[in-house]
């Protein structure tokens, strides 16, 4: 493939990007895709309980963005969140054990799928109500502001947040002071199962930064390298201008809602679902990479190899760690050791 | 020691926490050029400036967020509700998020947050402006509840509110702003989850806190006219319960009413009268009862709203009851 066909972000992106991450973004990736045909698998033996919400499909987005981040910058997501988690640096085997509910969880066995949280690695949850940690993230970029870092926080949700009160009062603040953050809608087109032309008055979600005075921006959320360029300007912005973005990508949901939702039936078809795995993200990154001669057959075979591997040694892990001591049961409800609701009962 | 009212000692806590700690900010409607809706926080944008003293949009449930996410990073954001009412707005951030973070992240994420304003009912404010609802947030784990009823407690619990590492939920009494009481000039903290006993008293034991310690008060002056002598014990803080001092009255008095503004359905005042029955049964020589607001949303007529309020006159009857005098 010649470099003068591709997209103007693309070559940009092939050029400006070391070689060692563009093939680490498609491990990340491939990584993702392995850990949540595994955590499927590991459901349906019940090894993992409660929601389930698998982001096979979506890859490109989080890993995209992510790739533009310092260390130690922050991101807020909803509860679509393993793959998040994993590109931000936490540990697999501690990602898989909190979803079996076992000790060594990274949320020690007490958040589950939904609440992901890495302190260590500025992953601020995994938060389990619609739109609800928008918010959150405005006031971890309120922090960082007022305490004059230089940070940048990312909040991921769905499309389906967009319509709830907590996204626009985050927004007009988020622009009224000038806070270094970046709103991303996953915009999968489904919240649930209600198509986003049933739910919300306006089709094109980044048309909502107009009524804050933010700039906004549209993106392919298939495509990863387009998300690292959008992301990427986004994030300077915040970085440099203590200026809010909000970035829609549009990306596809392979899989149903939830674990114990079917991948599709009454709200879009089993060919519609087709037609969008024919634009799968790490097979579209896979023949830009080989195009531009940056990997070869052995190299994606290597990283797969390697990201499956990595899977089967979280699975071990969550496997061999032990469950949480009944003790936890009353552990980290307050700061100080657990204080039940009257003296007496101490 | 000097005579200040009860919103003077709220600002002066503000003003020393504020000097004390960079990390510590306040948040709110009005806080700032406005000066407060109940001046709590006048002089505080003077001193602080912009960058600590916010004003902020109507948009609670919003502002409670960037509390919960400023505290996860480091901050100690004091949040203003202009009153309790508008909480509501902002429940799914307090409930969802500044109660349950610290355990479901596996203890990683403290939220050392205050949520403070006033509550309960002040003058034909009507349904929606009257509310008194700590026995909302007393019902949710991780979080901590203060009512205090003394300009010395106000001054001191929220001191000690601000400095806490877990979010505090913080009544104030909205008619007891122009309270007055006796405040020290040094510096000092009043500690959270210990309770106070208001006034010594041998027959009968009457809890109550905020606005109705002062109700209790007076209902005990009138009844020691008639030489009942009431016990007034005043929890200061709700969640978590010192019910020590609680239940060491009713040992002593074998009878006990307690007062709540808030309505009786579900109501802090029946998990109290449930403690004591628990751990004080044999001790009881009469039923435990409860004089509370009447089980309707709050009528805007003076009559009518006067009818649904806790008054000294009831809390008399109460007593007289226990005491098997009518």
């Amino acid at each position: 493939m010649s470099t003068a066909t591709l997209p103007e972000h693309t070559s940009r992106q092939l050029a400006t990007t070391p070689k060692a991450q563009l093939i680490d973004m498609l491990y990340q990736m491939l990584l993702g895709r392995r850990f949540e045909e595994k955590t499927a698998e590991m459901y349906a033996l019940q090894k993992i309980g409660g929601f389930c919400h698998l982001y096979i499909g979506q890859e490109a987005v989080s890993i995209g963005a992510l790739s533009t981040l310092r260390p130690d910058d922050y991101i807020l997501t909803g509860y679509r969140e393993h793959v998040h988690a994993l590109v931000k640096g936490t540990d697999p085997g501690r990602v898989m054990a909190e979803l079996f509910g076992r000790r060594d969880g990274i949320s020690r066995g007490k958040g589950g799928s939904m609440h992901l949280f890495d302190k260590e690695h500025g992953l601020l949850g995994g938060h389990a109500i619609v739109g609800g940690h928008i918010p959150l993230a405005t006031g971890v970029a309120f922090a960082t502001k007022y305490q004059q870092r230089d940070q940048v926080t990312l909040c991921f949700f769905g499309e389906a947040a967009v319509n709830i009160g907590a996204f626009h009062e985050s927004l007009n603040m988020a622009a009224l002071w000038k806070l270094p953050v970046v709103y991303i809608v996953e915009n999968n087109r489904f919240g649930m199962g209600t198509a986003i032309e049933r739910a919300s008055a306006i089709y094109d979600v980044a048309q909502r930064a107009c009524a804050y005075d933010m700039a906004s921006e549209t993106v392919d959320g298939m495509d990863v390298l387009a998300m690292r360029d959008t992301v990427g300007r986004a994030v300077d912005l915040a970085r440099r201008e203590n200026a809010p973005t909000l970035i829609e990508a549009r990306c596809y949901r392979f899989m149903g809602h939830s674990m114990s939702d079917p991948v599709h039936g009454h709200y879009r078809t089993k060919e519609e679902v087709q037609e969008h795995k024919e634009q799968d993200p790490i097979r579209s990154y896979v023949g830009i990479l080989t195009g531009a001669g940056i990997i070869d057959q052995q190299v994606i075979e290597d990283l797969d190899r390697k990201a499956r591997e990595v899977t089967e040694q979280a699975i071990q892990f969550a496997d061999a760690s032990p469950e949480p001591s009944p003790d936890a049961l009353f552990e980290d409800v307050y700061s100080m050791p657990y204080s039940p609701f009257t003296r007496s009962e101490q | 020691m000097a005579l200040i009212t009860y919103r003077d000692a709220l600002n002066q806590a503000l003003r020393e926490e504020l000097r004390r700690d960079p990390t510590v900010f306040l948040m709110g409607e009005e806080v700032g050029v406005y000066q407060g809706a109940y001046k709590v926080s006048k002089g505080l944008l003077q001193e602080f400036g912009e960058r600590r003293i916010i004003d902020t949009p109507i948009t609670e449930e919003g502002f409670a967020g960037v509390g919960v996410g400023a505290a996860m990073v480091g901050l100690r954001p004091i949040i203003e509700m202009m009153t309790w009412n508008f909480s509501l707005l902002a429940m799914d951030q307090i409930i969802n998020g500044a109660a349950k973070m610290f355990y479901m992240s596996g203890g990683q994420f403290k939220i050392p947050m205050v949520v403070r304003g006033p509550g309960g009912a002040a003058h034909q404010l009507a349904a929606q402006h009257s509310q008194s609802i700590e026995s909302w947030y007393a019902h949710v784990p991780g979080l901590k509840v203060v009512a205090p009823s003394t300009p010395y407690d106000a001054k001191g619990l929220l001191k000690s509110a601000i400095r806490d590492d877990d979010p505090v939920i913080f009544f104030e009494g909205e008619t007891l702003y122009g309270s007055k009481g006796e405040v020290p000039d040094e510096e000092y903290t009043v500690p959270i989850g210990v309770t106070e006993v208001k006034r010594a008293g041998t027959d009968v034991t009457i809890v109550a806190w905020s606005k109705m310690v002062i109700v209790a008060l007076k209902a005990a002056d009138t009844l020691a006219a008639d030489g009942i002598s009431c016990e007034v014990v005043d929890p200061r803080t709700l969640r978590p319960l010192d019910d020590a001092p609680i239940l060491e009255s009713v040992r002593k008095t074998n009878r006990c009413v307690i007062l709540e503004e808030g309505w009786p359905y579900a109501g802090l005042g029946a998990q109290i009268a449930y403690q004591i029955q628990q751990a004080a049964f044999g001790d009881l020589d009469a039923p435990v009862t409860r004089v509370t607001g009447v089980d309707v949303p709050m009528p805007y007529a003076k009559n009518l709203e006067h009818l649904a309020m806790p008054t000294p006159s009831r809390l008399v009857a109460a007593v007289r009851e226990v005491m098997y005098l009518d």
